[in-house]
């Protein structure tokens, strides 16, 4: 047992060390990442601001991440919808599918986006190819967590609703839409910080307009600029932490609301 | 008056027939049980006519109109479901009042008509409670008013006891049927339990495999079943293998431990014809006798096989000599009555009259 206690608590060490270093050379007052710091500063979080493809950059993945959010959203709720609804044809393989992407390897999809859309497509690479491409890897992560959120739902809910004089549109609208609410808010979360994350996608089909990460990855040639990444790395953490706490609670609320216990979570 | 009748109706779920050519009709203002074991097609049958389920086959008439095509929205039936289905996002008003949002009352019209319907299910004052604040008794009662607020012709009730306790189900037996009878409101309740059926209902459809076994009102259906299946699954009883060798005004039967017997026709409600037959006694129409006690009735003698004491009453199983199955029998324990041991001999008291011929 105790064995077994230091193992779990090395793993998390090896696991979480080298991001709790982040937010330490990022406040320390040297152009070199090194022990022994030298004293706290904010230079590197100001020097930031300055630049201007860095907040080309930011805004960018931001677009990415938004625009990815809603649309893996949006069809997360149809395809979760579609799944909790009585037996269909072919549903257990096309659910399968869809969910493919998150253990296929990220870079054969790169590769194959690329492919697809510069050599079938003939289009140009721009943000589109990659709110496309991430709209795919978000998917599986936004139905995992609806799905969750449909299938708790007792279907003589909607009945109910259908009983008592509502239109199948009126009744997802006033009955099944609330309880899923939460749901919702935390698949929006996720795809979010999963898309705003993304490198390697990003990195093959991004065009001119790098996002976040990409410029990121181009910041390190410049070991000069390493605090300065620093500083970017502890925001994107800080962010991704928050963002991903919050679609923890929210479906954890969901449950709450539908009166149910927690069986265990995405998270 | 009719007010609800379904014609060659047939339902199927893949290769599982749910519903067989069912023929049913459902007078105005009475309360109706389709009882029957899991799987026997009451609760499609309640959905069928609730509008959640198309027929197969077979056409379903409400108040006179057809209802092919005819959305459960637009039905003049509202439910109450198994699980209640109370939306757990909506306080208890609002659960009461959803069915109203279509209609053009005035929102002081609405909230008067949600408070009279909570003060009828005897929850005045819980309007701006969380529904997922309430007991199950509590959540049934708020179902019940959510469907009734309605007015709805029929309401339907999907095993609305099921999920209570034993106490709280048999007060709300009660309410139930005061209910049916202060609205008026044709009720049908679809239940497994025989005793539920009984105590509640004007007339009641035993199912069996999708079909309908008898319908007919609680006692004619406990004295006289129809058939072995729906007396097996109505209450306690005996049966016992005989062979008949005429029929007529009297049937004359021969049963196995307790001689030839001549039997009122009456007591063959399936229909009769010579030749073997089972033969039903329920446990309160026999009776133990007691050391010394005489009886103008017939009499059989036996050993007590078991005993199983109720408080009120005591079961035993009196094995016969010529009966396969020792015969259930049901005393009432009053005062200075003993209760017999396993093992002691005793006689049995029966009654031509009590004999019920079941066919086959």
């Amino acid at each position: 047992m105790k064995g077994l206690r230091v193992y779990a608590i090395a793993y998390l060490v090896f696991l979480y060390a080298p991001i709790a270093l982040l937010p330490l050379f990022a406040f320390n007052d040297a152009d070199i990442i090194a022990f022994p710091l030298s004293g706290a500063t904010t230079r590197w979080f100001a020097e930031l601001t300055q630049s201007a493809s860095l907040l080309d950059a930011a805004r960018n993945s931001l677009i990415i991440a938004a625009t990815t959010a809603v649309l893996s959203t949006v069809l997360g709720v149809c395809a979760a919808r579609a799944a909790s609804m009585a037996d269909w044809p072919l549903k257990r393989p096309m659910l399968g599918l869809i969910m493919l992407p998150l253990v296929l390897p990220e870079i054969i999809v790169a590769v194959s986006l690329l492919v697809l859309a510069v050599q079938t497509f003939g289009l140009g690479l721009s943000n589109t190819t990659i709110i496309a491409a991430h709209t795919l890897i978000c998917m599986p992560f936004s139905i995992a967590v609806l799905n969750g959120a449909f299938q708790n739902l007792d279907p003589a809910l909607e009945e109910a609703a259908l009983d008592l004089g509502e239109t199948r549109p009126s009744a997802f609208r006033l009955v099944i839409l609330p309880l899923v609410m939460p749901g919702i808010i935390s698949s929006l979360l996720i795809s979010f910080t999963i898309s705003l994350d993304e490198f390697i996608i990003a990195f093959f089909l991004s065009g001119a307009n790098p996002t976040m990460p990409v410029y990121i990855w181009g910041l390190l040639r410049f070991p000069g600029q390493l605090p300065v990444v620093m500083a970017l790395g502890t925001i994107l953490v800080a962010l991704s932490i928050v963002l991903l706490s919050l679609a923890e609670i929210m479906r954890r609320r969901g449950l709450r609301r539908a009166g149910l216990k927690d069986r265990g979570g995405f998270l | 008056m009719t007010l609800i009748s379904l014609t060659g109706v047939n339902k199927h779920f893949a290769d599982y027939h749910a519903l067989r050519d069912i023929e049913l009709d459902i007078r105005e203002g009475e309360f109706f049980s389709l009882l029957g074991p899991s799987g026997c097609g009451k609760t499609t049958l309640l959905r069928v006519i609730a509008g959640f389920e198309d027929p197969d086959t077979g056409s379903l008439r409400i108040d006179g109109s057809g209802m092919a095509g005819v959305g459960p929205n637009l039905r003049p039936t509202n439910m109450v479901f198994q699980s209640y289905a109370i939306f757990p996002h909506l306080t208890v008003a609002e659960n009461v009042g959803f069915g109203l949002r279509r209609s053009e009352m005035s929102r002081a019209d609405k909230a008067r008509a949600v408070e009279a319907a909570l003060e009828m299910v005897g929850l005045s004052g819980y309007g701006a409670r969380a529904a997922n604040a309430l007991s199950g008794g509590q959540r049934q009662r708020v179902a019940l008013a959510r469907a009734l607020i309605l007015k709805p012709k029929v309401l339907l009730l999907d095993e609305p006891l099921s999920a209570l306790d034993k106490k709280i189900r048999e007060q709300m037996q009660v309410e139930l049927m005061k209910l049916q009878r202060e609205v008026g409101i044709t009720f049908i309740l679809v239940t497994h339990d025989q005793e539920e059926a009984l105590v509640m209902s004007d007339r009641i459809a035993v199912m069996f495999e999708g079909g309908i076994g008898q319908l007919d009102d609680p006692e004619t259906l406990y004295r006289r079943p129809r058939s072995k299946r729906v007396a097996g699954f109505i209450g306690m009883m005996n049966f016992l293998r005989g062979q008949v060798s005429a029929t007529g005004a009297e049937i004359d039967v021969a049963v196995e431990g307790l001689g030839r017997c001549r039997v009122p026709a009456e007591q063959a409600p399936g229909g009769v014809a010579a030749g073997p037959v089972t033969i039903g006694i329920r446990p309160e129409t026999l009776s133990l006798l007691f050391e010394g006690e005489r009886t103008d009735r017939m009499e059989v003698a036996g050993r007590v096989d078991e005993v199983v004491y109720y408080g009120d009453m005591t079961y035993y199983d009196v094995a016969v000599e010529g009966i396969e199955k020792p015969l259930t029998l049901s005393m009432k324990n009053l005062i200075g009555r003993p209760v017999l041991d396993v093992g002691m001999p005793t006689r049995v008291a029966w009654d031509e009259r009590s004999l019920v011929l079941l066919g086959r």
